[in-house]
C-alpha cells in the first residue's frame, strides 16, 4: 500500500506541475511538451486505478499522434509575433472574453460532477454497470460498447467523421499547374507517342514545345 | 520495509538480466547489419578488430565515449541533451513485455500489445526534440520529414494489429503466442505480414524509407548537430527500436517462442532462443533490404502509407473478421 501511494503522489505532483509549467512558460514549444508529460503522468494513474485499456488509449492517441500534431503546428507558427498582435495591440481582443467563458463552463460542469459524486453517490451507481472483477477491463469495455451503447459509440464517431471531413474541405484548396506522377501514364507510354523522328532543316532549327 | 527492499533488489536483477543482453546484441546487431551490407555487396565489412571483426562495435563505442560532447551556442540546451536520452530510454523500456518463454517475461500486462504499441509511437519524440532543439535547418528539416512518416505508417501497424487481434482475442502477449500453437498467423495473414514488414521498415527510420536522415539531402538529419555520446545514444537507441519491432514481429506472425515442430530435435531448444533465431531472422530480412532497395521519394513514401498500406489493411479487416464470424471461430473469451 506505500509503495502504491508513493507512485500515485509522484505521478500526480507531476501532473500538477506539469499542468502549471503548461500555462505560465514563456516558450510555447516548452508548454507543448509540459502539456505531454501532463498526458502521460495521467494515463500512468489511469494505470494505476486498473484502468490499462484507457491509460493505454491515451498514451497512444494523445500522446502518439495528437500531441504530435500540435507541435508540429506550435513549431511551424510564428507565435512571438501572434502574440504580440494579441496582447500588446490596443484593440480590445475577443479571445479573452471567449476563453474565460468556456473555462467558467468547465469550471461549472467539473463542480456538477465532483458535487454529484459527493453528495449523491446513489446516482452515479444506479447509472453505471457493475463491473465484474474476474475479466480484465478492456474485456468489460468491448462486451458493452458494441451492444449496450452502440449508438452512442458510432453517434461519436460520426461525430469525429464530421470534423474531419469539415478540416478537409476548409483546408483544401486545388492548386493549377502542379504536375503530378501518374504510374498508369509512365506504364502505358508506347514507343510512337514517346519518340518523334523530325528532319531538322539546316540553319533553320526546330521549335520543340508545341 | 526488508521486504520492500527485497523486491526492489530482485526486480533490479531482473531487468539487468534483461537490458545488459539486449545492449550486447545491439552492439553485435550492428556489427551484423554492416557485414551483410557488405556482403551483398561484395565487400568485406568490418573484419579487422577481433576474430570476424566482432569487438568493431565496441571499438566504436570507445570511440564514441572519449570523443567530446559538443552542444551548439544557439540550440535549447535543455532539450538537445534530453532527446537522446528519451530515444533510448523509450527504446529499452519496451522489451519490460516481450515474452521469451510462457514464464519468462518481465511484466507480463494485459494490454501487452497496446503498450508495445504505444511505446514505439512515442519514440517519435526523441527524433522531433532532436531536430528542434538543434536550432538548424538541416535536423529540424529531418525531424519533420520523421515524424509525418512515423504518424502516417503507425496507422497501418494499428490495423494490422487489430487483424491479429481479431484472431487471438486478447491483448496479452502471451495469449497471442500461445493462439498460434495451431498455425503461426503468417500463413493465415501472409499480406498482412508483408505490410507490417515494410512499415516496420518506415516506423524505425531504415532504408528504404531513411529519409529523415537521407545523407545525400539532409546532412545527417535530425542528428547532424549530435556528437559523442550523445549520437551513440541515438544509434544504439534506434538499432534497439529494430530489435523490437523485429521481436514484434515475429511474436504477431512467426509464433514468438513457439517451436515450429513439436518433434524431438526441436522440442529441447530452449523457447527463448526460438524468439531470438526468430529476430536474427527478421533483422537478416531488414539488413538484405537496406543493401538492395534504393531511397524512396518523399511523396512516394506518403502516398504508400495512405493510399495503399492503410486501405488495403482495412479491407483485410473487413475480411478477417467476416471469415471468423462466418465460419463462427470468433475466439470466445
Amino acid at each position: 500500500m506505500i509503495a502504491h501511494s508513493i507512485f500515485f503522489y509522484t505521478f500526480s505532483f507531476i501532473a500538477i506541475l506539469s499542468a502549471i509549467m503548461l500555462t505560465v512558460s514563456k516558450n510555447t514549444v516548452h508548454s507543448v511538451f509540459f502539456l505531454i508529460l501532463d498526458f502521460i503522468s495521467i494515463s500512468c494513474l489511469f494505470i494505476m486505478i486498473g484502468a490499462e485499456f484507457l491509460g493505454m488509449m491515451m498514451l497512444i492517441v494523445y500522446v502518439g499522434a495528437v500531441a504530435v500534431l500540435f507541435l508540429f503546428v506550435v513549431m511551424m507558427l510564428n507565435v512571438v509575433q501572434q502574440k504580440n498582435e494579441w496582447l500588446v495591440s490596443t484593440k480590445s481582443s475577443t479571445h479573452i472574453p471567449i476563453g474565460l467563458l468556456i473555462s467558467l463552463v468547465i469550471l461549472f460542469e467539473l463542480l456538477v460532477v465532483v458535487g454529484g459524486w459527493k453528495f449523491k453517490p446513489d446516482l452515479m451507481t444506479s447509472m453505471s454497470l457493475t463491473i465484474s472483477q474476474d475479466i480484465t477491463n478492456t474485456h468489460s469495455l468491448g462486451s458493452v460498447i458494441y451492444t449496450d451503447y452502440i449508438h452512442i459509440f458510432q453517434l461519436s464517431g460520426m461525430i469525429l467523421l464530421v470534423a474531419m471531413i469539415g478540416a478537409i474541405v476548409l483546408t483544401f484548396r486545388q492548386r493549377s499547374g502542379l504536375k503530378r506522377q501518374s504510374y498508369f501514364g509512365q506504364i502505358s507510354r508506347e514507343k510512337t507517342e514517346g519518340v518523334q523522328l523530325i528532319d531538322v532543316e539546316s540553319d533553320k532549327g526546330v521549335n520543340l514545345d508545341d | 520495509m526488508l521486504e520492500y527492499f527485497n523486491i526492489i533488489f530482485l526486480e533490479t536483477y531482473k531487468i539487468l538480466f534483461l537490458l545488459v543482453p539486449v545492449l550486447v546484441s545491439v552492439a553485435m546487431i550492428v556489427w551484423l547489419d554492416r557485414r551483410i551490407w557488405a556482403f551483398v555487396q561484395k565487400r568485406r565489412g568490418p573484419n579487422v578488430v577481433g576474430p570476424f571483426g566482432l569487438l568493431q562495435s565496441l571499438a566504436d563505442a570507445l570511440k564514441y565515449i572519449f570523443k567530446e560532447i559538443i552542444v551548439p551556442a544557439s540550440s535549447n540546451k535543455i532539450i538537445f541533451v534530453l532527446a537522446p536520452i528519451v530515444t533510448m530510454t523509450l527504446a529499452l523500456i519496451a522489451w519490460a513485455v516481450i515474452p521469451f518463454s510462457e514464464t519468462q517475461v518481465l511484466a507480463n500486462i494485459n494490454v501487452g500489445i497496446l503498450y508495445l504499441f504505444a511505446v514505439s509511437s512515442l519514440g517519435v519524440y526523441g527524433i522531433i526534440m532532436g531536430g528542434w532543439a538543434s536550432n538548424s535547418k538541416y535536423p529540424f528539416l529531418g525531424a519533420i520529414r520523421s515524424a509525418a512518416q512515423m504518424v502516417s505508417y503507425e496507422v497501418s501497424i494499428g490495423v494490422i494489429i487489430i487483424n491479429v487481434l481479431l484472431c487471438v482475442g486478447s491483448l496479452n502477449l502471451n495469449d497471442i503466442v500461445l493462439a498460434q500453437k495451431k498455425i503461426w498467423f503468417i500463413i493465415p495473414l501472409f499480406p498482412m505480414f508483408v505490410i507490417f514488414f515494410i512499415s516496420a521498415l518506415a516506423e524505425t527510420n531504415r532504408p528504404p524509407f531513411d529519409l529523415p536522415e537521407a545523407e545525400a539531402e539532409l546532412v545527417a538529419g535530425y542528428q547532424t548537430e549530435y556528437s559523442g555520446m550523445m549520437y551513440a545514444m541515438f544509434w544504439l537507441g534506434e538499432y534497439a527500436n529494430i530489435l523490437l519491432m523485429c521481436a514484434m514481429g515475429s511474436i504477431l506472425f512467426l509464433g514468438g517462442w513457439l517451436s515450429p515442430v513439436e518433434v524431438f530435435p526441436f522440442n529441447i531448444i530452449p523457447s527463448a532462443l526460438w524468439l531470438i533465431f526468430k529476430i536474427l531472422f527478421l533483422f537478416f530480412l531488414f539488413a538484405l533490404v537496406k543493401a538492395i532497395v534504393p531511397r524512396y521519394r518523399y511523396d512516394q513514401l506518403m502516398k504508400l502509407g495512405w493510399k495503399v498500406f492503410l486501405p488495403l489493411s482495412l479491407i483485410w479487416v473487413v475480411i478477417t473478421a467476416s471469415y471468423l464470424f462466418y465460419f463462427n471461430l470468433l475466439p470466445v473469451i
